[in-house]
């Protein structure tokens, strides 16, 4: 069964004068790691928002077409209800901080669930040692680097235990090495848990790799739909805004140049392989 | 040559304790285009606030063009180096872009037909011309900060300071970004950029400068520290993808400090040629 089921979907926001989606189809099944790109102002954010039930809830305006999430149907059920199963990770860990440590961050969904205490102490150290994070136990959050505040941020939502994780570009105000921790930390989610995953990137370097599917949103359609190894040699990328990956871009000039490469390679180690032993 | 902007032993501390600069000394010089790089926290930002009297260093002296900065005013410091916040939403005031755009040259009292020269010209430089009568926070982020840089550019400083630039960028927006640097460089402007946006900085920037916990660990052309791989590391920075390829496949043909696509292309396209006439 799908996780997410989006059919015609077409969106206005309140003060806007054309739909920031238009007709948008799209299946995610469970246990799937879907990628979305595509240029700024596509409608990327406008699609996340749609999936945890604040588009048409909390935004207004006009929405044709219907989005199914687990089975419950977003014009129905309010994003409290979807909450508690579909987590959100924003842009700016900052944005979504609230307690005066990391132990009371961690806790406040589940608190908020009613759960029994000791529940509750269960699920803040499994989220707290899933992430890496059991140093900073006691510390504010307002103390953390960006790159561990998004790791609690990560944390605080794990311990709900969502079935869906969306994350809207979470490494986006991140250095790239906190970055790299980040998309390996929602790969081992994806894997080990076998959690959904739905994550808006700007940054492929890392994440082409363990994404079962991208999807392209460009103009507020779907332009693109299918494995990064195919998607990422369409040549069309760069006009919708996707920063295809230097090594991808390599990799797709020398084919054009006759090389034949076996597959795409999504990183440099695995292009490193594929060219070191052709040359040997 | 002298150098536009000089650090000298320059140490900071913040309210708090914190202390977030240590005996830093390095010179800027006209024309060079300058990344400064490293960790969330590492002090870049803190560094380039020096630059523009938005901080005052606990120890040490910054000097602009020879002068002690303490002695200078903000305008006379803006007049010479431009800041372009990491977020737009910082330094956007008017309700128009034009108004926006125009506000800079207020203290300026430039004549009134230069004042509409300037402006239009970088209004049509930054590709803004028909949002003039929008009001900022009516565009998008991409869109709000070309008009925060705009507003910097029309005062005609010669340095120009951009943090995080290609934060949120999409790479549409990315590739007008390098151009339009590339341009102000060409022109003569030095361009100084604050990220940790490795691909776009090596690609852009000839002098590459890592920061880490409040030092300068690194500062040399791009070439040769994209070969650093361990100071990149401690910097939490990633080598770029084509080094990190070169450094792979190790055949002397490919050296570690190539940076460009095109560049390894026709290495590797030589190096597949010579493997098929063996």
């Amino acid at each position: 069964m799908a996780a997410i089921s989006v059919r015609g979907l077409t969106y206005i926001y309140p003060s806007s004068s054309e739909p920031n989606l238009k007709d948008v189809s799209l299946e995610v099944e469970k246990g799937e790691f879907l990628l979305v790109c595509g240029p700024t102002g596509g409608g990327k954010s406008t699609l996340c928002r749609c999936i945890l039930g604040l588009i048409p809830h909390f935004y207004g305006g006009d929405m044709l077409g219907e989005v199914r999430v687990l089975d419950m149907d977003t014009r129905e059920y309010p994003p409290s209800k979807l909450a508690p199963r579909v987590g959100m990770i924003f842009q700016n860990p900052e944005d979504q901080l609230v307690a005066m440590s990391i132990e009371e961050e961690v806790a406040f969904g589940p608190e908020n669930l009613g759960l029994p205490r000791e529940e509750i102490r269960r699920r803040v150290d499994e989220a707290i040692r899933f992430v890496g994070i059991e140093e900073l136990r006691d510390r504010s959050p307002y103390e953390l680097s960006s790159g561990q505040q998004q790791k609690v941020a990560i944390a605080s939502i794990l311990s709900m235990h969502p079935e869906i994780l969306i994350l809207d570009e979470p490494t986006s105000q991140i250095d790239p090495k906190s970055a790299i921790d980040i998309i390996s930390l929602v790969h081992r989610l994806n894997r080990e848990n076998s959690m959904t995953v739905v994550m808006t990137e700007h940054r492929l370097e890392n994440a082409a790799q363990y994404a079962d599917r991208i999807v392209i949103i460009s103009d507020g359609r779907v332009v693109h739909n299918g494995r990064p190894s195919e998607v990422l040699q369409l040549e069309s990328l760069t006009e919708h805004g996707v920063p295809v990956p230097k090594i991808v871009q390599l990799s797709n000039r020398l084919r054009g140049m006759g090389v034949r490469l076996d597959h795409l390679p999504l990183t440099v180690e695995d292009a490193a392989d594929i060219l070191g032993r052709m040359l040997k | 040559m002298k150098p536009l902007i000089s650090a000298k032993g320059i140490s900071f501390s913040y309210p708090n304790g914190v202390i977030s600069l240590t005996d830093i000394t390095l010179d800027l010089y006209p024309g060079e285009s300058v990344a400064i790089m490293g960790e969330n926290g590492a002090g870049k930002t803190t560094l380039v606030k020096h630059f523009i009297g938005l901080l005052r260093p606990g120890k040490g002296v910054i000097e602009i063009e020879g002068v002690n900065a303490r002695t200078m005013t903000a305008a006379e410091i803006a007049r010479k180096v431009g800041y372009v916040f990491q977020n737009p939403l910082y330094q956007l005031f008017s309700e128009s872009v034009e108004k926006e755009v125009r506000l800079g040259l207020t203290p300026l009292n430039l004549p009134r037909d230069e004042v509409e020269r300037r402006a239009s010209k970088i209004l049509e430089d930054l590709d803004l011309s028909r949002y003039r009568e929008r009001h900022p926070l009516m565009l998008s982020e991409g869109e709000r900060k070309r008009v925060a840089l705009a507003s910097v550019l029309i005062i005609e400083p010669k340095a120009l300071i951009l943090d995080e630039p290609t934060l949120g960028q999409d790479a549409v927006e990315k590739r007008k970004l390098a151009e339009l640097l590339g341009k102000l460089h060409r022109e003569g402007h030095t361009v100084i950029l604050v990220t940790h946006d490795v691909e776009f900085a090596f690609e852009v920037c000839d002098r590459i400068l890592i920061m880490s916990k409040g030092r300068i660990i690194a500062d040399g052309p791009r070439r040769e520290i994209v070969t650093l791989r361990r100071v990149l590391d401690e910097a939490s920075l990633t080598q770029p993808q084509i080094p990190r390829l070169a450094a792979l496949l190790k055949r002397a043909e490919f050296p570690g400090d190539t940076i460009a696509v095109d560049d390894a292309e026709q290495i590797l396209i030589s190096l597949f040629a010579e493997a098929r006439s063996r």
